[in-house]
C-alpha cells in the first residue's frame, strides 16, 4: 500500500491549488458585474428558456454500450497479467467471453443504436 | 529503483517525521511545479509550431521570439474578472475546474520520469492512470451542465460521450502491452522492452495496437481532429463557453497537461519509456545510446509523441460527429479485440522479435 501514500496530498494540493487561485483572483481581478455581462451568452440573443431540458437518448444508449465493454476489460486485465501462467485454456475461456459480447456488439449494430442521429 | 513514496514510506517507518513531511512537501511542490511548467512550455510549443505550419511566425514579442508569451498570458488570466452567469449552478461551476485538474494531477502522480524520477510506482501503475483520468471527463461534464448554456451542455455531452468510447479502445490497446509485459507496474514494463520496444517487438500485434493508441489517444484529450466538444465553429467554445478568467486557465492547463499524459504512456508502454534505443547486438553502438540520460530518453519519445499530435491537428480536418461514432464502434474496436486475442496468442506460443 505504501505507494498510495501520495494519493490523498496530491488531492488536496488540487483542491488549494484551484481555491487559492480563484481566492488571489477574486483578491486580485475586478469585478463590476451587471444584469448584461451575466446572462447566458447565446451568440449575443436574448436568452430562450434554461439548458437544463431533455436531451437525446442517443447518448444514453452509448453510455449503457460503453458500460458492459468497461466491465468486460475490467475483467480483462486480471487475465493480461497472468496470460502465461493459465495458457491456452485460459485464452480459450477469454475468446468464448468476448464472442458472448460481441454478440451483444452485433445484436446493437443491427438495431441501429451505434447510428448517431 | 525506489519511488518517493517508497522513501516516504520508509522515513514514516523508522519515525524520522521531519524527513518524511520533507519529503511528502517535496514531492507535491515538484508535482505543481512539472505540472504548470509542462502546461506553460506546451501552449508556447503548440503555438509556434502551428505558426510554422502556416508560415506565420506566432508569438515574437515577449522575450525573445516570445517565449514569455505565456507567462504573460497567465498573469493576464489571473487578472481578469472572473464572471458567474447567474442562472448557474455556482457550486458545480466551481467544482467542474477541480475535478479536471485533480484527474490530471493525479495521473501526473504514477508516470515513470526515468529509473530514479518516480512519485509513486504502483503494481496496478496502468490501471490506477486510466482509471484516475477518468475524473477528467467528470469535471467536463460537470462544467457543461452547471453552466444552464446551450452550447455547453451539448459540448459536455457530446465529449462525455466522445471520451467514454474511446476509452474502450485506448484500453484494449494497453492490454495488448499488459499481456506482453506480464505486468501492469510502470516500471515491470519498461524493463520488459530492454530487447526491443513493444511497438516492433511484437510482431504485427504492437503496431496495430500503437496506431489504435494513437488514434484514441488523440481523442481522449479532446484534439483535432476530434475536438467536437469544443469545435469553434459549431459549439461557441464547447463545455467551457461560460468559463473566464483563471477558471478557464485551469481547463486550459489541464488539456495540456493530459496531453503530456496520454503521451507519456504512449511512450512507456509502446516506445519503451526510459529504455535506450538499442540494436541486437551492436555492442558498440549500445554503449553510445546508453551515455544518453534514461530522462532524456523518455523526454524526447515524449516529445516525438507530443509533436505527433500537434502535426495531426494541422493536416486532418475535423470529424463529423456520426462518423466519430461509427470509427470508434464499427472500426477500431473490432479491430482491437482480434488484436488483443492475436496479442495473447502470440505470447502463448512465446513468439517475439529479438527473442532470446
Amino acid at each position: 500500500m505504501m505507494e498510495y501514500i501520495f494519493v490523498l496530498p496530491v488531492m488536496l494540493l488540487a483542491v488549494l491549488m484551484v481555491f487559492g487561485g480563484l481566492l488571489a483572483s477574486r483578491l486580485l481581478a475586478p469585478r463590476r458585474p451587471n444584469p448584461t455581462k451575466l446572462d447566458t451568452y447565446e451568440c449575443g440573443e436574448k436568452t430562450i428558456g434554461p439548458a437544463w431540458i431533455q436531451f437525446n437518448v442517443g447518448y444514453y444508449l452509448f453510455g449503457l454500450i460503453f458500460l458492459i465493454f468497461d466491465v468486460e476489460a475490467a475483467f480483462l486485465f486480471p487475465w493480461a497479467v497472468v496470460v502465461r501462467d493459465v495458457g491456452i485454456a485460459g485464452l480459450i475461456e477469454v475468446i468464448v467471453f468476448i464472442l458472448i459480447l460481441v454478440v451483444g456488439l452485433a445484436y446493437a449494430w443491427k438495431k441501429g443504436a451505434l447510428e448517431w442521429v | 529503483m525506489i519511488s518517493l513514496s517508497q522513501n516516504v514510506f520508509s522515513n514514516y517507518q523508522s519515525g524520522q517525521m521531519g524527513q518524511t513531511l520533507g519529503l511528502l512537501g517535496l514531492g507535491l511542490v515538484s508535482i505543481i511545479t512539472f505540472m504548470s511548467l509542462t502546461a506553460m512550455v506546451l501552449v508556447y510549443v503548440e503555438r509556434k509550431l502551428a505558426a510554422h505550419f502556416q508560415c506565420r511566425l506566432g508569438p515574437m514579442r515577449v522575450g525573445w521570439h516570445g517565449t514569455l508569451q505565456t507567462i504573460a498570458d497567465a498573469l493576464k488570466l489571473l487578472l481578469k474578472e472572473d464572471i458567474v452567469p447567474k442562472n448557474a449552478d455556482r457550486f458545480l461551476h466551481a467544482l467542474a475546474p477541480l475535478l479536471t485538474v485533480m484527474g490530471a494531477l493525479l495521473a501526473l502522480m504514477a508516470l515513470p520520469f526515468s529509473p530514479y524520477l518516480t512519485v509513486a510506482d504502483m503494481n496496478i501503475g496502468v490501471l490506477y492512470v486510466s482509471a484516475v483520468s477518468g475524473i477528467g471527463v467528470l469535471g467536463i461534464l460537470v462544467g457543461g451542465w452547471s453552466s444552464n448554456n446551450k452550447w455547453s451542455l451539448l459540448g459536455a455531452m457530446r465529449a462525455g460521450a466522445q471520451i467514454i468510447s474511446y476509452e474502450l479502445s485506448m484500453t484494449l490497446a494497453i492490454l495488448v502491452v499488459v499481456v506482453f509485459a506480464g505486468s501492469m507496474k510502470f516500471s515491470d514494463i519498461v524493463l520488459s522492452q530492454s530487447q526491443g520496444w513493444w511497438v516492433w517487438r511484437a510482431p504485427l500485434v504492437g503496431i496495430v495496437g500503437f496506431i489504435i493508441f494513437l488514434i484514441s489517444s488523440t481523442a481522449e484529450v479532446n484534439r483535432t481532429p476530434f475536438d467536437l466538444a469544443e469545435g469553434e465553429s459549431e459549439l461557441t467554445a464547447g463545455f467551457h463557453t461560460e468559463y473566464s478568467g483563471l477558471r478557464f486557465s485551469f481547463f486550459f492547463l489541464a488539456e495540456y497537461v493530459n496531453l503530456f499524459i496520454v503521451s507519456a504512456i504512449g511512450a512507456t508502454l509502446f516506445l519503451g519509456g526510459w529504455m535506450p534505443f538499442h540494436i541486437g547486438n551492436w555492442e558498440s553502438f549500445n554503449q553510445v545510446m546508453d551515455l544518453i540520460p534514461a530522462g532524456l530518453w523518455f523526454g524526447l519519445k515524449v516529445a516525438f509523441m507530443i509533436f505527433m499530435s500537434m502535426w495531426f491537428r494541422w493536416t486532418f480536418p475535423r470529424l463529423r460527429v456520426d462518423q466519430l461514432m461509427k470509427l470508434e464502434w464499427k472500426i477500431l474496436l473490432p479491430i482491437g479485440f482480434v488484436n488483443l486475442i492475436l496479442a495473447a496468442a502470440l505470447t502463448i506460443s512465446n513468439f517475439y522479435f529479438f527473442a532470446n
